[in-house]
């Protein structure tokens, strides 16, 4: 056992190790500081979160320069004064008020000088300036459990779990919860704000560049938390016209026999799916409590943004929704879920799979 | 002399069993806290390891959700109310009348009544797992998730009413303490002569009867939502939920305190005896201990950045969190300045000691990031912050007591522990322990949120994620090696004397372990450090050897108190009639707790 022990304390004393060690672990840290991973705090491409992450920085230099200090003082006080078996008892320092002074003094003017971005950041981050383009596009955001729902009122639309914004722009999102706590946040384009039942928030975020970013719910919110993600669709304001005016239009007219069918199995009181949710342009699916499906087929993935949007995911998932986001309202409401009607047959899913991938 | 119905004779003597539960000798139930505290953590490390089970690799399927949810409420709220915080109760029991040159507390069956009643919280809170499900929605509770429309099972009940449980134990223990630090010092030691352990402990207990006052507040109000229709925080009628926030953080600030505080006096007990020095600028750690303390109060709203309270709030909060780092810093600035010119020896407990300084300071930098409340928002709610707090609490508050349990071991038990394997162990503990939490630095810089039960592999969590899993096996490991150190050198380790570390309080200054009386005469104190000045002047003295002491006798009342409170705590959430028997057992025992005779003066 002893001999195990002094080979690990040897190992831990060698310098040799730590001479790989520590640069190694530096080449680690800023692998991942430089990330492109879908949800980095590093990889900015907005003005919110390019400012949050230069304010970052300058925290993360200042205390990267205290922590080298302490720890060079600790460690040189450590190897300095071990005791040595000579040693007399050493001089009873009982302070030093000049020394007590500086080491107060220096931290107070550090957390000024810190204090004034700080406060600055606060209050950039908060609201956009005139510097901004801004065309006032403003978009209701609400929190369900576990999914989003978005809401453009200037121009009457409603979606979900996919957001659209023209580049370039300052948008606001107002912030609602329908239930219980949730957060909006898309890491690369800013941080987050929570949507607090009662107490309407916003916030604000222009994305620089066109592309699908993640978002996620920040707010612990019962048990799909974890599957509780959104997209966020930046494009240029031609193409986010477009896409508002396709999005107006009522997407349920299809010829296809099968997706009709479809359609009147969704509309039927056995499925009863229409109670839930809306398509728009039909007499019959009005319901609110589950996403708004009328251009269901042209969204990336659904879900809340946890599944990809095709053919063999969306059957997987009327078949057993469950399987896919445990604990999801739908499986526990639904008659053909929740064992109060009969389940739907595979014929009824491919049917209904038809139709939900026809509304383009 | 009247004489009253249940006028029992206190127990004389008593052996086994009974010696512990009627025991209220502050010794005896600071050994109690401790072994039952440290019990508890290895629950609260067991929870940690299953969820980082769950999160070695992407979309794995080894916990389902809900029982995650329910691991990290009972981890959180495990580690901080019947982890940390009872160990803090158990040094503060042990040491404060031995520092101060006190028999016992001030009110010594209070103090078993304390110790008795955490455990009854304890227990209520970990009976869930059995009794339907523990609580699923954090340590933090926030509403309205806890109300019974999204929360029907009776987890969010033990949840309140252990809580409630806990806090008359913490509320309890507070008064005691406080009580004793003022009334009970020997002639001389002036609160400027007063250890820094003691000092620290001090404050804390100020904190605590402050604090627990306001989240007892709070779980009333979510006790009558839940079980006799209120409306506080039902947000369909109307209720705020960030009236819960505010009064959560307002009691859950100063708690942090409550956490560190008395860490910081473990780490300035150690460090001044190692270093053979004492401690730097005594009179500035203390003040800046009060700052803190007292600043605790005005930057709870730095949990609550992303709540949407306005700009201007939110730059108030940033700037009393930042001036919060100051007295901390000066702290660090004044244990550096402890160690200079010393000559230190490098044992297992300075090593935790000096452990403490580094891990710490990296949690009190990444506080000072938290404080910028613009960049916070990105950082809120995810793994960075989980790092930030397993900095301070496990890097911070749970490295000291380690520490601490080293550096009194001798004087708790009478024998030395092991300390190769303490070395070992430190280092094991030290290396994995960041192994396991720094990681999560990168994983919240990379998005991660937390409590989240899985997540994608298009994210790029894989790789930190599973380093912190192996983080956590290794750091399981080097807790092996403390428990076994611990109990095997308590067992059969080599006898202790009364001062092994040449040392400089009082605690030192009787033999390990202390007579039952502490001491035979009650010391005067002409210095600050008493016991090392006296020592340097060859005026120290070894106590004698007494048996005509008088002592306060062992009683069975506090312990049944308790055990009502343990009953009518479960009959609350589950029967009323169990209650009103529960809430009569209690009765009953404060009522012969106050007319409880004495029997012989031994």
């Amino acid at each position: 056992m002893f001999s195990l022990y002094k080979k690990i304390l040897f190992i831990i004393k060698s310098w040799s190790i730590k001479f790989l060690l520590i640069p190694s672990l530096l080449l680690l840290i800023l692998s991942s500081c430089s990330s492109k991973d879908p949800q980095s705090t590093f990889d900015t491409l907005g003005p919110v979160a390019k400012l949050q992450l230069e304010l970052f920085y300058i925290l993360f230099w200042v205390g990267l320069i205290v922590f080298i200090l302490v720890a060079i003082a600790v460690f040189y006080i450590v190897f300095k004064y071990k005791s040595k078996p000579q040693d007399d008892i050493p001089e009873q320092i009982h302070g030093n008020t000049k020394l007590e002074i500086i080491w107060t003094v220096l931290p107070i003017l550090l957390i000024a000088a810190i204090a004034i971005p700080s406060v600055q950041a606060i209050f950039a981050s908060a609201n956009p300036n005139d510097k901004y383009v801004n065309n006032n596009l403003i978009i209701d955001a609400t929190g369900k459990q576990w999914w989003f729902e978005f809401e453009y009122p200037e121009y009457g639309l409603i979606t979900a779990n996919e957001i659209h914004i023209p580049i370039g722009e300052a948008v606001t999102i107002k912030l609602h919860s329908q239930d219980v706590l949730h957060s909006f946040w898309v890491p690369k384009l800013a941080g987050k704000v929570d949507m607090v039942p009662n107490n309407d928030n916003h916030l604000w975020l222009q994305a620089d560049e066109p592309g699908i970013y993640y978002g996620h719910c920040a707010e612990f919110c019962g048990q799909a938390h974890a599957l509780m993600r959104f997209k966020l669709i930046a494009e240029t304001r031609e193409e986010f016209e477009a896409w508002i005016n396709h999005q107006k239009t009522n997407a349920w007219t299809t010829s296809d026999p099968l997706a009709k069918q479809g359609m009147e199995i969704f509309m039927s009181r056995d499925a009863g799916c229409y109670a839930c949710h809306t398509i728009q342009g039909t007499d019959k699916a009005k319901g609110n409590q589950g996403p708004n499906l009328t251009h269901f087929a042209s969204r990336t993935d659904f879900a809340a943004g946890i599944i990809e949007n095709n053919q063999e995911n969306l059957r997987k998932w009327l078949k057993d929704p469950n399987s896919i986001k445990p604990g999801n309202l739908m499986s526990q409401n639904a008659g053909v879920y929740n064992g109060t009607s009969d389940p739907l047959t595979e014929q009824e899913i491919s049917a209904l799979t038809a139709f939900l991938r026809s509304l383009k | 002399m009247t004489t009253f119905p249940l006028q029992i004779s206190r127990p004389i003597h008593p052996t086994g069993i009974w010696n512990w539960i009627t025991t209220i000798d502050h010794k005896k139930i600071g050994i109690l806290y401790g072994v039952s505290a440290f019990i508890l953590f290895i629950i609260g490390g067991i929870e940690a390891m299953l969820m980082r089970a769950q999160l070695a690799s992407s979309n794995l399927k080894i916990i389902d959700p809900e029982l995650y949810n329910q691991l990290f409420t009972m981890h959180g709220t495990t580690m901080i109310f019947l982890a940390i915080m009872p160990m803090g109760a158990a040094f503060f029991n042990y040491l404060i009348p031995l520092q101060i040159g006190a028999r016992d507390v001030a009110f010594p069956r209070l103090n078993a009544f304390s110790y008795w009643t955490f455990l009854a919280g304890a227990i209520i809170l970990n009976a869930s797992w059995f009794l339907g499900g523990a609580p699923n929605a954090g340590w933090f509770g926030y509403a309205p998730i806890t109300g019974k429309a999204y929360n029907v099972g009776h987890g969010i009940d033990f949840w309140i009413i252990s809580l409630q449980v806990l806090g008359i134990a913490s509320l309890a223990a507070a008064f005691n303490f406080i009580v004793t630090i003022i009334n009970m010092r020997a002639p001389g030691m002036t609160f400027s002569r007063l250890p820094v352990f003691t000092w620290m402990s001090f404050i804390t207990a100020i904190l605590l009867v402050l604090a627990f006052p306001v989240i007892t507040v709070a779980l009333i109000e979510l006790q009558f939502d839940r079980f006799y229709g209120t409306n506080f925080f039902i947000t369909s009628a109307g209720g705020n939920p960030v009236l819960w926030q505010h009064l959560f953080w307002v009691f859950g600030h100063p708690e942090v305190y409550i956490l560190i505080l008395p860490a910081m006096g473990i780490v300035s007990e150690i460090l001044p005896t190692f270093s053979k020095k004492p401690l730097f600028g005594y009179p500035v750690v203390i003040l800046s201990g009060i700052i803190i303390g007292f600043m605790g109060w005005m930057v709870w709203s730095h949990h609550m950045f992303t709540v949407g309270l306005g700009p201007v709030a939110n730059s108030v909060f940033a700037l009393t969190t930042m001036a919060i780092a100051i007295p901390t810093g000066v702290k660090i600035f004044n244990w550096l300045g402890t160690m200079w010119r010393g000559s230190l020896t490098l044992n297992t407990p300075m090593l935790y000691a000096i452990g403490f300084i580094l891990t710490f300071t990296i949690g009190g930098i990444s506080g000072v990031m938290h404080s910028q409340a613009a960049s916070d928002a990105q950082q809120q709610d995810t793994y960075f912050i989980v790092a930030h707090i397993h900095y301070v609490l496990f890097g911070g508050s749970l490295i000291a007591i380690l520490g601490g349990i080293y550096y009194w071991f001798p004087k708790f038990t009478g024998r030395m522990y092991d300390e190769k394997l303490g070395k070992l162990g430190f280092y094991a503990f030290f290396i994995s322990m960041n192994i396991t939490f720094f990681p999560m630095h990168f994983t919240g810089l990379n998005g991660m949120p937390r409590r989240i039960y899985t997540y994608g592999s298009e994210y790029g969590w894989d790789f930190w994620n599973l380093i912190s899993t192996i983080g956590v096996l290794l750091l399981a490991a080097s807790m092996v090696i403390f428990i076994y150190n611990i109990v095997s050198s308590w067992i059969k380790g080599a006898k202790a004397s009364g001062d092994p570390w040449d040392a400089r309080t009082l605690e030192w200054s009787i033999t390990s372990p202390p007579p039952e009386y502490n001491f035979a005469v009650i010391p005067t104190i002409e210095y600050r450090d008493d016991w090392w000045e006296k020592k340097m002047l060859k005026k120290a003295q070894e106590q004698p050897v007494s048996k005509d002491v008088h002592l306060p006798q062992p009683s069975y009342w506090p312990f049944i108190a308790s055990v009502g409170l343990l009953i009518g705590g479960f009959g609350i959430i589950l029967s009323i009639p169990v209650a009103i028997i529960g809430a009569a057992i209690t009765m009953i025992g404060v009522y012969a707790w106050s007319f409880e005779p004495v029997n012989d003066p031994h």
